[in-house]
């Protein structure tokens, strides 16, 4: 089991052409712990992810991870992109989407080739997917592809595993498979989660602590600390109710239409995604 | 069609064939890199890019044509030049097809425009367009199978990366893979690749060599290696039978390389659509299998439902 804490931020601060996206961000996550980033869209939560893949450079402050610098192609960063189906016709199966998160940045041929059937064999083991190993990927659903991400994400036995709105377009089923799958794999190996989600709800169980962007500030605390009536008016400068239904938290807000799409937030909108993140009320209540 | 046959012995075939030994050869080794750079092509969506460098490189050759330099060479420095073009401008947003349809027609009229200026020859012209390969000499024979083969080891060299960047660029991106460079690269060698298949079939129809054989291969394997391998054989089997067979006639090679290419494409279509059928049943089959075992451990893939398309 690793030791101390496998991510730290430390006054951490990033923008674009002079303008502050976030700032002021502290932050330390200890092995296993799953941290749960939310947030309108354009408030930073995938900048946060580029900063911790090394894509992103820091205008202040420090990003480490496992006590290093946090770097592009770090072995100790595990990464699920947000969900996207890959074309019918990909030639690849399942074990040679798996491989290449093993070995897919290594130029030349690959010469190990039985030690490396056996990483991939265990890995999709361990994320469920041995069924349909052979099967070509472009055939197989959304749900079993992010299986099969979760199990190029875990390739390197990553000390932190970033997760980019990993549930995206799947359907409540899958959903929580995927999220149990991540949270076991993690707490397993003792792998900090870092988890990109416009919604709470799916992953809600599992989260140790919740980070909330907006308006250029955001919050940090355990799920009930942060999604509260209270915490999120404030860090809206607005009227936003935070209402519990049956162990889910809908938040309502007439004005949350309005506010991630600031002038100032316009221009970051793009790296983020196409969900409608302040629909938090209508999309929750039908759950 | 006596007079035909008797005119026409299978002794003076392989005379004939002893002729173009030259062609059959350059041909063959440019059938085996288009299918292996198809492949690519394929993935990375760039078919009409491929169309477009070639037009370009149309170009090119016109206007070596017109200054009185060599013909191939320029067609070569065209499609490179426009395929790094390509490469460049559409690094960001990744439209390389808007590009490609930005930049072709202005290639292809400049291309006309060299032509009309140049008052050699007419037979040229259409050369250009429709392939010459039968003409090859020992030296162009020399460089395009060099070329060839050069560009088959890069890309076997950079295959796994280059596989990993074209399915998913951004996860390559941040696990450390070069995804602009291999992108450049791409275009440089994809450039090249069209360049001298222009040789063989002609810059109308470099889409039979550099698309199809990877096409029809795609449709009947999701193995890599293996779809790598067939769609090698395909161009192998277009190129050179191509050529064979437009020795018993007074066609142009290029028809019969585009329809050997097309016959095998249809036929790994229908093969492809059994597969796919037998693949839907088979999942409709795990997801029965499921169902009646009860959802099973934690962690075990509960509805299997991959009956997609």
């Amino acid at each position: 089991m690793r030791e101390g804490p496998v991510l730290a931020l430390h006054d951490a601060a990033v923008g674009f052409d002079g303008r502050t996206l976030w700032r002021q961000l502290d932050l330390q996550l200890a092995p296993g712990e799953f941290l749960a980033v939310l947030g309108p869209n354009g408030a930073g939560k995938s900048t946060l992810l580029k900063v911790l893949l090394g894509l992103q450079k820091l205008t202040a402050g420090t990003a480490e991870i496992a006590g290093r610098p946090a770097r592009r192609g770090s072995s100790a960063v595990g990464y699920i992109p947000q969900q996207h189906t890959l074309p019918t016709e990909t030639p690849l199966r399942g074990r040679d989407l798996v491989a290449l998160g093993l070995d897919g940045h290594r130029f030349g041929l690959r010469l190990r080739g039985r030690s490396e059937r056996r990483e991939v064999d265990r890995l999709l083991e361990e994320v469920g997917a041995t069924e349909y190993a052979d099967m070509p990927v472009g055939l197989l659903s959304g749900g079993e592809q992010q299986r099969l991400r979760a199990a190029q994400a875990l390739a390197g036995d990553p000390a932190v595993l970033l997760c980019d709105e990993p549930l995206h377009s799947l359907d409540l089923h899958h959903q929580q498979a995927i999220t149990d799958l991540i949270q076991r794999q993690a707490a397993e190996r003792g792998a900090a989660v870092v988890f990109v989600t416009h919604e709470i709800n799916p992953v809600i169980d599992h989260v140790d602590r919740v980070l909330y962007f907006a308006r250029g500030q955001h919050r940090i605390g355990a799920t009930r600390e942060v999604m509260r009536t209270s915490v999120l008016s404030e860090l809206y400068d607005a009227p936003v109710d935070v209402l519990e239904h049956r162990g889910r938290l809908v938040v309502m807000g007439q004005h949350l239409e309005g506010h991630h799409c600031t002038p100032e937030d316009e221009r970051t909108a793009a790296p983020e995604h196409d969900s409608a993140e302040p629909r938090h009320d209508g999309r929750i209540g039908a759950h | 069609m006596d007079q035909f046959l008797s005119s026409f012995t299978v002794e003076d075939y392989w005379r004939l064939f002893d002729l173009v030994r030259n062609s059959v050869i350059t041909a063959g080794v440019l059938g085996l890199m288009g299918g292996l750079v198809g492949v690519f092509i394929m993935l990375r969506r760039t078919a009409l890019v491929v169309h477009g460098i070639a037009e370009v490189s149309f170009a090119g050759a016109a206007l070596a044509l017109l200054l009185g330099l060599d013909v191939v060479a320029g067609s070569a420095v065209g499609a490179v030049v426009l395929a790094l073009l390509i490469g460049g401008l559409s690094l960001k947003d990744k439209d390389t097809s808007g590009v490609a349809g930005v930049l072709m027609p202005f290639g292809l009229g400049l291309g006309i425009l060299f032509l009309s200026l140049y008052d050699g020859r007419s037979s040229n012209k259409f050369g250009l367009l429709t392939g010459q390969i039968v003409g090859v000499d020992d030296v162009q024979t020399q460089t395009l199978v060099t070329g060839a083969v050069l560009i088959m080891a890069v890309l076997v060299l950079v295959w796994r990366p280059m596989l990993f960047a074209s399915v998913d660029p951004q996860l390559a991106r941040a696990r450390g893979v070069p995804v602009n460079a291999l992108s450049l690269l791409f275009m440089g060698l994809l450039g090249g690749a069209v360049a001298m298949s222009v040789q063989v079939v002609g810059a109308l129809l470099v889409l039979s060599l550099l698309v199809v054989p990877a096409a029809a291969a795609l449709k009947v394997t999701a193995r890599p290696v293996l779809a790598v391998g067939l769609s090698m054989l395909f161009g192998l089997i277009s190129a050179v039978g191509g050529i064979m067979l437009a020795l018993t006639g007074e066609v142009p090679i290029s028809p019969y390389i585009t329809t050997i290419a097309f016959m095998i494409y249809l036929v790994c279509l229908a093969a492809g659509r059994g597969r796919g059928r037998r693949r839907r049943r088979q999942a409709a089959q795990m997801l029965d299998g499921d169902r009646t075992s009860g959802s099973g451990a934690a962690g075990a893939p509960t509805a299997a439902a991959s009956s997609r398309g």
